[in-house]
């Protein structure tokens, strides 16, 4: 490991990400350029989507070919950054379809946005990539501050202007904590490599950086009771950024976390593992409680995404291969789900400022059967439901067997998760049976003819769901081989799995037992 | 011993950041907290760059750059927000609550 890549390697490890902000410079003059004829935001949507489709092939490319890596060890090529910038990629094209059909409905919006979500897009895969905490809070800031101006994107809604503000203040401040973990195990070690962090032994300073790290990761993340800035920003922004949030951000904030925990702050763990216990455990009770009592749809499946971050957090607790598959599996079958429910959203929502209460839902069975479809099957996949959920019932399938499999099984942490998902049944459930049992109110409006990109999209959506739910063996191949191939990933956590697992195996039983 | 008095400042300052957005309304107070806790890290990390090497001087210039991108965007927020409501109080903004 020498300290400095040569820059012609940096160029090459980051040539995916390099060919993003290329496409994005031009995107900017696309929508700059162009008669008045035409929308020009709907022009740049739609060149952006050609953007992420050439992005995705230098992905592949870049995968196949076992590029990525970097002989200082600040970026890696292995899978799990490839296949979580694949999951991005696939979200971010499903927002960008949503937002196409917003303007075409509404006309709010500029050509600036989808060149600022391909700017947070390159942040998300430069966070996939890093294995230095500098890089790592470089690209968590440029997603952060693109999608800070995203939450505010529709300029004459006092909402939106009100969710981005709120969103600003706390996220600069948990980016704060953040920064000031980093600086303290710079301190502490000497270097913000996730490799060196990795093998140091664990001082006063370190564990005080590692706990300021985890208060920046839980708001990141949106877990309890970290959380409050979540409900109002989803609720606030426009649909399409909303969306782009719930699949986007927060999969490459897990990615992050899960990376940083596993190859950087794994000395540590007998300290983090019961607090993040705790964090996990209340915040899918919180999430799914609180869930229960929304009548808002947008705010319902915000805090549905608080939930969502308990769970996920289970398998980051796992601590093991299995668990990094998992996680990938779950953020693909979230990141479709997601999309597929925003999407329908879009068109039920009329491109009406304020949002859609499940009084709005009922009946849409009776007038548009397609529609309701396809939300039951979102809905019903975050649920986890067989079969019917698709792939939503093996991502939480795999999150429980890897959480069982490790090497100190969580099972009290299991039985949480499952009770929290039967709480999880009275909203979808409720939402589900307004859409088919109640009769269609008639002052309501007719929704519209779905447009084309959204219809591709939910499509798409509901049936990788639906295949994925009945044959989720490849996917999860693909997933256990992204990470299995990921050798940095394998040495760290199998070293400090077996120096630290009794300690571990002690902590847990403290931590269950209250 | 230069180098712990340093350290215990960078403390302080991070403190009153975060206890600043913790008890006050106004916006831009609000980000001036946020600004002066990004401060206090880059006292850190010029500090540490005297026990480590070079990179810590590297990190302060990068932090800086980064914020001040995020005060570029954050002002603008605030103007729109002030647009908006004619405030930039947070507690007159209630239209996201239920």
């Amino acid at each position: 490991m020498t300290d400095f890549a040569e820059p012609g390697a940096l160029l090459g490890a980051l040539l995916p990400e390099i060919t993003l902000l290329l496409g994005t410079l031009i995107l900017l003059l696309v929508g700059a350029w162009g008669g008045e004829s035409s929308s020009p935001t709907r022009r740049s949507a739609r060149f952006a989507l050609g953007i992420v489709g050439v992005t995705a092939v230098a992905v592949v490319f870049a995968w196949l070919r076992g590029d990525g890596f970097t002989t200082d060890d600040r970026l890696t090529g292995d899978g799990f950054r490839w296949a979580i910038d694949l999951v991005l990629l696939l979200g971010t094209a499903g927002a960008l379809a949503i937002f196409d059909t917003e303007q075409l409905r509404t006309r709010a919006y500029q050509a600036e946005i989808p060149v600022l979500m391909l700017l947070a897009l390159s942040g998300m895969m430069i966070i996939s990539a890093s294995r230095d905490l500098m890089f790592t809070y470089i690209g968590l800031e440029l997603m952060s501050i693109a999608v800070y101006v995203l939450a505010g994107a529709n300029r004459s809604s006092a909402r939106s202007a009100e969710a981005s503000i709120k969103y600003f203040l706390l996220g600069a401040f948990a980016s704060g904590f953040l920064l000031y973990g980093i600086a303290l195990l710079y301190g502490a070690v000497g270097d913000t490599r996730l490799s060196a962090l990795g093998a140091a032994t664990p001082s006063a300073m370190y564990l005080v950086g590692v706990a300021l790290l985890l208060v920046g990761f839980a708001f990141k993340v949106g877990a309890v009771p970290f959380h409050l800035w979540t409900p109002d920003v989803y609720d606030g922004a426009p649909s399409p950024i909303t969306a782009f949030m719930a699949a986007c951000v927060k999969a490459s904030a897990f990615a992050m976390l899960l990376r940083v925990m596993a190859e950087g702050i794994g000395p540590a763990i007998v300290h983090w593992h019961p607090v993040v216990w705790w964090l996990a455990a209340i915040t899918m009770v919180v999430g799914n409680v609180v869930a229960l009592a929304q009548p808002n749809v947008k705010r319902m499946l915000a805090y549905s995404s608080i939930a969502h971050s308990g769970y996920l957090l289970v398998a980051v607790l796992a601590y093991s291969q299995e668990a990094a598959a998992a996680v990938v599996f779950y953020l693909l079958a979230y990141t479709l789900a997601t999309i597929g429910a925003f999407a329908v959203l879009g068109i039920v929502s009329e491109g009406r400022e304020t949002t859609v209460t499940i009084d709005d839902l009922s009946g849409l069975w009776h007038v548009r059967p397609g529609l309701a479809v396809a939300l039951s099957v979102c809905l019903l996949a975050f649920f986890g439901f067989p079969i019917a959920g698709g792939a939503g019932f093996f991502a939480k399938w795999y999150v429980i067997q890897a959480a069982l499999a490790s090497h100190t099984p969580l099972t009290v942490l299991v039985v949480v998760l499952v009770l929290a998902s039967v709480v999880s049944a009275g909203y979808y459930l409720t939402a589900i049976s307004a859409m088919f049992n109640r009769p269609r109110p008639s002052q309501l409006p007719m929704p519209v003819q779905t447009p084309l990109l959204s219809g591709i999209v939910m499509v798409v959506a509901v049936v990788a769901l639906l295949v994925l739910g009945v044959f989720p063996t490849p996917a999860s191949r693909l997933a256990a081989a992204a990470t299995l191939r990921a050798a940095p990933l394998a040495t760290p956590v199998a070293g400090t799995m077996t120096v630290s697992a009794p300690t571990v195996a002690a902590t847990e039983d403290a931590g269950s037992t209250p | 011993m230069m180098l712990a008095d340093a350290l215990i400042v960078s403390a302080i300052l991070f403190t009153i950041g975060v206890v600043g957005v913790l008890t006050r309304r106004n916006a831009i107070i609000l980000f001036m907290c946020v600004e002066l806790m990004l401060n206090a890290v880059n006292l850190s990390f010029v500090t540490f760059a005297k026990l480590h090497g070079v990179s810590g001087h590297v990190f302060v210039i990068l932090v800086m750059t980064i914020a001040a991108a995020e005060a570029a965007v954050g002002l603008a927020i605030v103007i729109s927000v002030f647009r908006h409501f004619g405030a930039v109080d947070l507690q007159s903004l209630k239209l996201l609550r239920r």
